[in-house]
């Protein structure tokens, strides 16, 4: 077995470990969107005014956090399509993104919810007032205020759920650790190919993490958007505001 | 207090018409505390009623109640005949369900103590949105009539500012204008300038005097400015305790009641 780490062996195994890197980056996105999805999901059925179901609702995702992802994959891969009646046996790419996906939505659920409880109350009163339909007062008004402030949590969470992906290798996704897998199982050796791994997590986790801290920014001042346009333009507003006040006292 | 009461002198023609709105011994409890204890009121087309009192003493929750904010423990609220908080189904009356609420409160409009602006929209858009989503009336119309409601309010100007760009005061005309492009028949005004510096009240109560002499709409205001009410209003309720303790016109209740918590509220009040 190698002990020395060989360049040789990075050159040749870091093309063969690249070409998992569709699957990770793909496997990342359809977790990332079903995840989406579903948390709107838990969220809507957990407003719906009937006491059982928000226990069972709010049980059910306690159930989901509380065990590890790496289970829940197995369970879906291995022992789903053993349960009687409702079993069938599924594609591992589409275990993955059942397991991951619904794993994390129970997390996302949660981020939708604190950007609608942290939507004013006002708010609510206000579109009431105007007799906005219940699905136009979340379409125009609620979601529009709500969501905008937890993109740089759900961009958090897109960076945590890329790696986890990896988890799908253990039911034969085949990602860049399975590929590394593979070629280290192979050529006996690891070393070269894990490294490479390593890399290219590290290449795409720490810029897409700057992205996001500068997607924060941009977030925060939403809804001044002179102040984004240019600055010197809110000086002057400001000033014009001042003076138009003074005007109008009777 | 030495002003002339200017009266509507249409308020006898009004007040012979039938009411738009009818409280029936209506209360409200919010846990063990009873906040609305039998509420009896009539509000006539076009009337201008204020509702003056201490906090606490149920004034705001009476006009929450219309505009389906809150809901009442027992009596009924009608809206043009209709109940607002209950609705028949099959021969027996149930609780409203937001279709019956959404049917009746169309014509119903309000204007908050905080503003509520819509944050994401400029303000053009906070007065199309209701028009054009809710009534489905047509952008171009909506846009014309909404251009000039901000116009009458003084804020023609500052069309396609968002609401953080603006003063309490202008906040709170964007939120008038808001209202006043639904053209609903009632307008209910709670403490609007409760929450405003000092030197911008006085803007918003010219724009609430300018509403109150040139359009028909019915308006309720929970107010503390005493002198506003003597001005702009046809009747005053005076609330105490959870009940109408006193009501007539302006003056009868400001200036010439014998009812010693009128006289103790008022005392106390111009006193600060």
């Amino acid at each position: 077995m190698n002990t020395n780490f060989r360049w040789e062996t990075f050159l040749e195994a870091f093309p063969i470990v690249l070409k998992g890197l569709g699957m990770t980056v793909g496997l990342t996105f359809a977790c990332f969107g079903f995840a989406l999805i579903f948390g709107f999901l838990w969220i809507f059925l957990r407003r719906i005014p009937n006491k059982p179901l928000v226990w069972l609702v709010t049980w059910m995702m306690e159930f989901i956090r509380s065990t590890p992802p790496l289970v829940q994959l197995f369970f879906i891969y291995y022992a789903w399509p053993m349960v009687p009646g409702v079993g069938v046996t599924l594609e591992p790419f589409t275990c993955a993104v059942l397991g991951i996906g619904i794993h994390y939505s129970t997390y996302i659920g949660e981020i939708y919810r604190s950007g609608i409880d942290s939507v004013d109350k006002g708010q609510w009163e206000a579109s009431t007032a105007l007799n906005f339909s219940t699905a136009d007062k979340w379409k125009k008004i609620i979601l529009p205020q709500a969501i905008p402030p937890t993109i740089p949590m759900l961009g958090n969470y897109f960076i945590i759920m890329f790696k986890e992906v990896p988890l799908a290798s253990t039911i034969g996704v085949g990602g860049i650790l399975f590929m590394a897998n593979s070629y280290g199982a192979l050529n006996f050796a690891y070393l070269e190919p894990l490294t490479i791994v390593g890399i290219i997590f590290l290449a795409l986790s720490y810029p897409s993490s700057i992205l996001i801290k500068k997607l924060e920014v941009k977030v925060n001042t939403r809804f001044d958007k002179n102040a984004v346009l240019s600055k010197s333009k809110k000086k002057n507003s400001i000033q014009e505001i001042n003076l138009e006040g003074s005007d109008h006292i009777v | 207090m030495s002003k002339i009461l200017v009266k509507n002198k249409e308020n006898d023609i009004l007040l012979n018409s039938e009411p738009i709105v009818k409280y029936r011994n209506v209360t409200k409890s919010f846990g063990d505390t009873h906040v609305l204890k039998g509420i009896n009121l009539d509000i006539h087309p076009g009337e201008k009623i204020a509702v003056i009192g201490p906090s606490g003493s149920g004034k705001t929750t009476i006009i929450r109640m219309l505009m389906t904010l809150e809901e009442p423990t027992s009596g009924d609220i009608l809206v043009n005949g209709t109940n607002l908080w209950k609705m028949d189904k099959n021969g027996s009356q149930v609780r409203a369900n937001e279709k019956h609420l959404r049917d009746v409160r169309g014509e119903i409009g309000m204007v908050f103590q905080h503003f509520n602006l819509f944050p994401h929209m400029t303000i053009l858009e906070n007065c199309m949105s209701a028009p054009v989503h809710v009534k489905k009336e047509s952008k171009e119309e909506v846009r014309e009539r909404s251009i000039k409601m901000l116009e009458r309010v003084g804020l023609g100007d500052k069309l396609h500012f968002y609401p953080s760009q603006l003063s309490g005061g202008q906040k709170q005309r964007v939120a008038m204008a808001r209202a006043l492009v639904m053209r609903p028949k009632i307008m209910l005004f709670d403490e609007v300038t409760s929450a405003l510096d000092p030197e911008l009240v006085g803007e918003v109560l010219e724009v609430i005097r300018d509403i109150a002499r040139n359009d028909e709409m019915a308006m309720v205001l929970v107010t503390h400015e005493m002198d506003f009410a003597l001005d702009v209003a046809d009747k005053v309720l005076f609330l105490d305790q959870g009940v109408i303790a006193e009501q007539g016109t302006a003056s009868d209740v400001l200036e010439h009641s014998n009812n010693e918590r009128v006289q103790s509220f008022l005392k106390r009040f111009r006193r600060v």
